[in-house]
């Protein structure tokens, strides 16, 4: 780790000492979400950006597109939607992106890099709670109760975009203990049984199984996020890039989508 | 002490090539991205993002906190530093290892594993929370117990390293002379790792600061009582990265200016010290 290196050395001069204290606060904060930077192109690599929530449908029909295509070499990499966009147009050779909403594909064709965005999913809210559900959350109301352990994502992101949009609509004024950078996070929050309601995305709780429970409520209604998908203006592999996408929009692949809790167009 | 220098002064100040060519490269490496930094800063926006309550708020947080934080390590890490350098006991070596780990330990896992232990469900927090009525998680508590977590190591390497640079023979003569161990402690031994200790705290201190996976994992994100500096930057980073930088940089002049000062009054004393 970053600070590793710094710690052996007891007895650094001030001025050093001060400077690699600086270097460590600074460089320890984020993290830098890099894309892999694997040359493409000729030998056959096809590089795919997918928001985190897709992780287990990609998985899947990436497995599927392997057999179909045993020359290129996928590599698929997950992150938040607004990381992806944010590497692609800082020059990330990739092929495919598959935002979580349609303002981190606008963010990338703002800049004149995507292709042909196409919807290809939709997801609506859902509450989760832990296995027995505990504090007997029955719907969207309850996140209003303060003596509830309640996670949302934070309004930066997506899910937490989305999340502000359906307590408006629904007239809750929610009390989260927590505002979570990524909607995995704020699952894994319900997974553990460190909160007592998390607000999350339908399709991620069905990826947990029976380690987390799904409360669904009529307001998600208000907020169904939709799924753009697009071949890159600049993709190193566009052939690829095409068979993918057509993976994705083809019955298979939006059949896998539908069995992992996501609404298909 | 002059005679060494006009000595040095005569051997050639100039430092050797082999010497100079990688310690630019290193200098160059950790500078430059600080620099690009300051060179892509939207400054015309920094009044405006100073003025924010919401920067004020997690600024605030992040310097008690990181403070706090350095006060449990001193006064928990000190004491462990002093069993692993000076003890007799058997299993130093893998207590120390042990102890370090949380250096190597990914800090988002670091803060999973403090649920399992402290989380109202773990093993210790479980217990809390049904003899006392407390939970830690999503407290300001909670960050000060994962930037702790992450950054007494830091603090525990260095003062062991100075004490084991330490002399020992003046531990040794202070016990002739009839102290015992704590009072050697006391009175000998840590005035002689002085320099060593509060190099290690400002490490710690640092560290503390920017920390980010363990808080967000163990203490969430909630402004004003977890939302920490690094993790408003990092929330700044999905929405707006020119707010980011400009939050980055508050944080690093801050904390340069709070380090500058602390060598003035304490490294200056105790480097004479040294």
């Amino acid at each position: 780790m970053c600070g590793a290196l710094s710690a052996r050395v007891p007895q650094m001069r001030r001025t050093s000492l001060l400077l690699t204290a600086a270097l460590v606060l600074a460089g320890c904060g984020g993290t830098a979400n890099g894309g892999s930077n694997q040359g493409a192109g000729a030998g056959g690599t096809l590089t795919v950006f997918a928001a985190a929530s897709l992780t287990d449908v990609f998985d899947s029909l990436g497995g599927r597109f392997r057999q179909e295509h045993p020359g290129v070499d996928l590599r698929i990499s997950y992150g938040g939607s607004s990381s992806l966009a944010a590497a692609i147009v800082q020059g990330a050779p990739v092929d495919v992106f598959a935002s979580a909403n349609a303002a981190q594909m606008d963010v990338v064709a703002g800049e004149g890099l995507a292709g042909e965005p196409a919807v290809f999913a939709a997801n609506v809210l859902e509450i989760a709670v832990p296995p027995g559900n505990p504090a007997g959350i029955t719907g969207l109301a309850d996140f209003a109760r303060e003596e509830l352990t309640l996670a949302v994502c934070a309004p930066e992101v997506p899910c937490g975009a989305a999340a502000e949009e359906v307590f408006a609509a629904a007239g809750v004024a929610a009390r989260p203990d927590t505002q979570e950078e990524d909607v995995r996070s704020a699952l894994l929050k319900a997974e553990l049984g460190e909160v007592d309601a998390a607000l999350v995305y339908a399709s991620d709780v069905d990826s947990r199984g029976t380690l987390v429970e799904g409360i669904a409520f009529p307001e998600a209604e208000r907020a169904v996020n939709d799924y753009p998908i697009c071949t890159l203006a600049d993709a190193p592999n566009p052939g690829a890039a095409q068979a993918f996408v057509d993976l994705v929009l083809s019955e298979e692949g939006q059949r896998v989508l539908a069995d992992a809790g996501f609404r298909t167009p | 002490m002059s005679a060494v220098r006009a000595a040095r002064r005569s051997r050639g100040t100039g430092v050797p090539l082999p010497l100079m060519v990688p310690a630019a490269i290193a200098a160059a490496f950790l500078i430059l991205p600080l620099a690009g930094l300051l060179v892509r800063a939207p400054w015309g926006d920094l009044p405006a993002q100073l003025a924010e309550p919401a920067v004020g708020e997690a600024l605030r947080l992040s310097l008690v906190s990181a403070t706090l934080a350095t006060a449990v390590s001193l006064l928990l890490g000190v004491p462990l530093a002093w069993v692993l350098a000076r003890s007799q006991a058997r299993g130093r070596s893998v207590l120390r290892a042990l102890v370090t780990v949380p250096l190597v330990l990914p800090p988002v896992v670091g803060g999973v594993a403090l649920f399992l232990v402290l989380g109202r469900q773990g093993i210790v927090g479980r217990w809390l929370d049904e003899t006392f009525g407390v939970t830690i998680p999503f407290t300001t508590t909670a960050v000060v117990l994962a930037q702790t977590f992450v950054a007494m190591p830091f603090l525990v390497v260095s003062v062991e390293g100075a004490l084991r640079a330490a002399d020992a023979r003046f531990e040794d003569a202070a016990a002739t002379l009839g102290a015992d161990r704590w009072m050697t402690f006391r009175r000998v031994t840590l005035p002689l790792v002085a320099p060593g200790i509060v190099a290690g705290g400002v490490l710690c201190w640092a560290r503390a600061l920017g920390e980010f996976g363990a808080t967000i994992t163990f203490a969430g994100n909630f402004p004003g009582t977890t939302q920490t500096m690094p993790l408003a930057v990092y929330l700044a980073l999905q929405r707006d990265p020119d707010a980011a930088i400009v939050l980055s940089l508050v944080l690093l002049t801050v904390s340069l200016a709070t380090l500058l000062l602390l060598r003035d009054r304490w490294l200056s004393r105790s480097g004479a010290a040294a």
